[in-house]
């Protein structure tokens, strides 16, 4: 035995035993703690932690769907998409230094051509709306970029590349006003019923028929959630769930493509704001619709850069996003005096065959009225007087009526200064004055004085306060022509699936019918045919040798201080018209001097024929 | 000894001519200890066997079979020193303690890097770490140097001499950098010393140098410039303080584990376990082990390896009581605490409760030297445990 220092048994060492039950106290403490852990981890909380292991290994990525084609009524494709390069930025896959990522993220700012506080900003804007998603930093990149990027892979963690859709216009501007354009949708946006279940990022149409008819272009996102792992690398037989996406439909247009590029080009020859319309005068189809100046949509397919803003949207005289036709607010001159003759024709005022004596000018009180262009017709009944276009003639219609308020009730059946039923957003309402509008602003001192006699005068012959615009004409002289139905214009015509198949036909009902006597409607066509194909008609020398029998109407609308706003309203063929063209041109003089002849070149294009060079002997009186 | 032949259905082991487990020494073993010490250690490599099937390609049982080869190279050791007589080692202290510190040092010179430390040795077949076997040779030793100079220099003299007898290896291997082993060291001196009789009052001082000790380390010392452990340490150890979503985080890491063992609920998942299974838990298969056990078996398996690991401690505490010996006592002592030390570290860092050191769960964990220890530190467990009952029956080892 060799217990020299230990005679002592260790049992009897009550010194020993305290230790040894401390020892033991201690060591039931930590299974203690480790026991109510472990219980409360597993059997407490299990849920929890069952659900964020679950959501730790499952990624959803949703896989974006091609949006619609546009065609238009032919088919001809307006709008359709290809493909592009995202760069996108995987804020999980960044370097963790804060340093590094700091670094990496400049060195893009530089490669994208960007800064690193816009870079940082895209990415907070984005991450405070999808959590720890990707963020698309910029689409279209080039592929010299990509190539770069896939070279020097490991210097950039968590970059990646992605195939998105763009939209594509194969005839660029053609129709931009009417196409709109796609964005990524607004926070705000977001909230509305009819984005509901559209997620941050998505993109849905901001304007025009994108817009519209959103719900059939946009197609539903595929979504793929795959088992990942730590490394957010899928796994093996990783596929949970797949859903494809489904491509958004076709959008027919009811516009024809030929009789749009000759609207839009008739327009930029002559290189003056204005906007013009043309309609089917039977269901309200439109052929062609346009404004000037207009824009490429392509822009709002990348970012926007600072020189492009000014163009777009701070420029005010140019205003190249506003569609004129349909948004547009101006007098029509004489072209509203299809709308005085049905006025009074109908109220009894006067019949096809009462004469009025055009003695160069009427006064009412201490204002004289004159003719344009200081003429005087003599003798005439109202078609004569709607083929020269005689202000004196309609003056005195309009000072007849004054306070009878017949003229404002037909031109409000027709269509002037109401909403439209327009199938494009940003539309205008306009403005039609009556006396009850002019007594109330008067009442509030808004206005130097009540409604007057001249007040009516120069409504009759499309003065004054009025505002209106090309579409609204178009439809007021169609209802005539088609003898009472006010149509409701529209440029969607029908949704096609990816098979062809027809889904949805959009045939709009009329918005109500006027009762149009048909010796009223022969007259006032009469004239107006007059006007535009016989000698000493207003526009005899734009239309005069053009083949097609058309019944059209010139207007000079005054807008002091600017020049003479130019307009015309033609109906073709004459005299059972199929279609209404209206041209308007800001600061084009005479009507016939530029409207006329940008709407004959529209109808042109629609009957493809052409109009001999000759233009009548006289030109007529302006109007 | 004086109970009668009727009150005994079996008759005495040693009383007939010996049989086979007689001559085995089994009958004076530990049965509940070598018993749960084995489960343990069987629920390790099955655990590793489904958890590593797709970690090394081409070589599902990689793990396993290594694992094996040790486990039963460490039964083996274990039963050879179960039939040694530990006492032995008393007289050898000085040699052993030498040994220790020359095996640890020589890893400064000869030994591979992993991951930015020496720890371990490369032999022709396996790799080897001194510091794992280290932890028992620890026990040994410093157990002698106490049972040896109880007698020489004053209360506080030997306080101070058995700690820097036992802080001088630990030292070594925190230089390695191996933080969590030499913590364990740590832990071996203090139990030692504890149960060898070092005064209150001087633990109470110790106590308070390592508050002090801890607080200038983590707080004062990279505060003024200094910092003592490295980076990647410093994070390790105070990062389950906040839990982390970022992958680039030691909090990351831990977090995940709580998520592993919370998602396995009551009764786990099976292989439909994720968290352990798609690399979301690093080191599954060594340090956090535990957390694949609580994901893949849930409550039941997670408390059942508690309960064993409980089991195997209450035993080693028994055998505390039961030695013939002093020696023996302190150094079943200093076995107890690793056990015990070792199991809290390791899983209170599985559970979030601990930091991240690096400690292996004993028997449970991936690694030779690990397995390898632990067995052998069971066998001198079975050594004292057999000596007292001989010694209870008059007779002594062979």
């Amino acid at each position: 035995m060799y217990l020299r220092s230990d005679e002592r048994g260790p049992q009897r060492n009550t010194g020993l035993a305290l230790r040894i039950a401390v020892f033991g106290g201690v060591g039931l403490a930590i299974f203690a703690v480790l026991f109510f852990r472990l219980w409360f981890l597993q059997v407490i909380s299990g849920d929890r932690y069952r659900a964020e292991a679950n959501n730790n290994r499952t990624r959803e990525f949703r896989v974006g769907a091609p949006r619609g084609s546009i065609v238009d009524r032919n088919g001809e494709v307006l709008v359709d998409n290809r493909t592009s390069l995202a760069l996108r930025v995987n804020p999980r896959k960044l370097p963790p230094r804060p340093a590094a990522r700091r670094a990496e993220l400049a060195q893009l700012a530089e490669l994208t051509h960007s800064s690193l506080r816009r870079v940082r900003s895209l990415m907070h804007e984005q991450l405070k709306l999808a959590p720890s998603a990707p963020v698309t930093l910029r689409r279209d990149v080039g592929h010299y970029l990509v190539y770069y990027l896939q070279e020097n892979q490991e210097r950039f963690p968590g970059v990646e590349v992605q195939r998105v859709f763009v939209r594509h216009y194969p005839r660029g501007a053609l129709g931009a006003h009417i196409l709109g354009n796609v964005g990524e949708i607004s926070e705000r946006q977001l909230k509305e019923r009819r984005y509901r279940g559209l997620e941050p990022s998505d993109e849905i149409g901001q304007d025009g028929v994108e817009d519209t008819y959103d719900r059939f272009l946009r197609g539903r996102p595929g979504v793929t959630r795959i088992q990942v792992d730590a490394l957010g690398q899928p796994t093996r037989r990783g596929r949970l769930v797949s859903q494809p996406p489904v491509p958004g439909n076709e959008l027919r247009l009811s516009i024809d493509s030929g009789v749009q590029a000759a609207g839009e080009s008739a327009l930029g020859l002559r290189g003056l704001p204005g906007g013009f319309v043309t309609m089917d005068v039977h269901n309200g189809e439109i052929l062609g619709l346009g404004s000037f100046p207009t824009f490429d949509p392509t822009v709002f397919t990348k970012p926007l850069t600072q020189s492009q803003v000014d163009s777009l949207i701070r420029d005010p005289e140019a205003a190249p996003l506003t569609d004129r036709a349909i948004a547009g607010l101006y007098p029509t001159g004489s072209t509203f005096k299809l709308i005085t003759a049905m006025a009074a024709l109908n109220t009894g005022v006067i019949t096809t065959g009462t004469t009025i004596e055009d003695g160069g000018s009427i006064t009412v009180g201490s204002q004289r009225f004159q003719n344009a262009g200081g003429a005087a017709y003599g003798p005439l009944t109202l078609v004569p007087a709607l083929q020269k276009s005689s202000d004196v003639f309609f003056y005195t219609l309009g000072q007849n009526m004054w306070d009878t308020g017949a003229l404002q009730h037909w031109a409000h059946l027709l269509g002037i200064g109401r909403p439209t039923g327009l199938d494009l957003p940003g539309a205008a309402s306009g403005l039609l004055p009556t006396q009850r509008w002019r007594n109330r602003l008067f009442k509030r001192g808004e206005t130097d004085r009540p409604w007057s006699v001249g007040d009516n005068i120069q409504l009759a012959t499309g003065q004054g306060d009025l505002q209106t615009n090309p579409l609204q004409m178009a439809i007021a002289y169609a209802t005539v022509a088609n003898g009472g139905t006010v149509v409701t214009p529209h440029v969607g015509m029908q949704v096609d699936d990816a098979a062809g198949r027809v889904l949805r036909e959009f045939d709009p009902k009329p918005r109500r019918h006027v009762h149009i006597d048909r010796g009223y409607r022969a007259a006032i066509l009469e004239g107006l045919h007059l006007a535009a194909q016989a000698g000493g008609g207003t526009s005899y020398h734009v239309f005069g040798g053009f083949p097609i029998p058309v019944a059209g109407k010139t207007g000079t609308a005054q807008r002091p201080p600017n020049p003479d706003q130019s307009w015309y309203v033609v109906l073709a063929p004459y005299p059972n018209p199929r279609i209404v063209t209206a041209v308007t041109i800001e600061q084009g003089g005479f009507g016939a001097d530029s409207a006329a002849p940008a709407a004959l070149e529209i109808l042109e294009a629609y009957f493809g024929k052409r109009a001999s060079g000759e233009a009548g002997p006289n030109g007529g009186s302006p109007g | 000894m004086y109970a009668t032949r009727t009150r005994r259905a079996r008759p005495e082991p040693f009383a007939v001519r010996p049989g086979i487990a007689e001559r085995l020494g089994l009958p004076y073993m530990d049965g509940t200890l070598s018993i749960s010490a084995v489960v343990l250690a069987a629920f390790g490599v099955f655990t590793l066997s489904q958890a590593t099937l797709h970690d090394v390609p081409g070589s599902p049982h990689y793990f396993v079979d290594r694992q094996v080869t040790y486990a039963i190279l460490g039964l083996v050791g274990m039963y050879l020193l179960a039939r040694v007589d530990y006492s032995r080692f008393r007289e050898l202290r000085v040699g052993i303690y030498t040994f220790l510190c020359v095996s640890v040092s020589l890893v400064f010179v000869f030994g591979v890097a992993a991951r930015g430390s020496r720890r371990a040795f490369e032999l022709p077949f396996f790799s080897f770490q001194p510091s794992e076997v280290g932890k028992l040779l620890l026990a040994l030793a410093l157990a002698g140097f106490v049972i040896d100079g109880a007698r020489r220099g004053s209360a506080r003299q030997r306080t101070v001499r058995y700690l820097c007898l036992g802080l001088a290896p630990a030292a070594l291997v925190f230089l390695q950098p191996d933080l969590g082993t030499s913590l364990v060291y740590g832990a071996i001196t203090l139990a030692v010393m504890f149960v060898g009789g070092v005064r209150w009052t001087h633990f109470a001082v110790i106590g308070a140098a390592l508050v002090a000790l801890v607080t200038i380390v983590l707080a004062v010392a990279p505060a003024v410039g200094t910092p003592v452990l490295k980076g990647y340490q410093q994070e390790r150890l105070t990062s389950f303080l906040r839990p982390s979503e970022d992958p680039g985080d030691a909090g990351y890491q831990q977090n995940q584990a709580m998520i592993a063992i919370g998602s396995g609920q009551t009764t786990g998942r099976g292989d439909r376990a994720t968290q352990t299974r798609l690399d979301f838990v690093p080191e599954r298969h060594t340090d956090f082990i535990f957390a694949v056990i609580g994901e893949r078996y849930g409550f039941m398996g997670a408390a059942l390896v508690l309960s064993l690991y409980a089991l195997l401690f209450w035993r080693a505490l028994r055998i505390v009581t039961l030695s013939k010996n002093s020696y023996g006592t302190l150094v079943a002592g200093g076995i107890a605490a690793m056990l015990l030390f070792q199991v809290f570290v390791n899983v209170g860092m599985n559970l979030g409760i601990m930091p991240i050191t690096g400690i292996p769960l004993p028997l449970l964990s991936y690694g030779g030297s690990s397995v390898l220890a632990t067995f052998l530190a069971v066998g001198v467990l079975q050594s004292i445990h057999m000596q007292a009952r001989l010694s209870q029956k008059g007779r002594f080892a062979w």
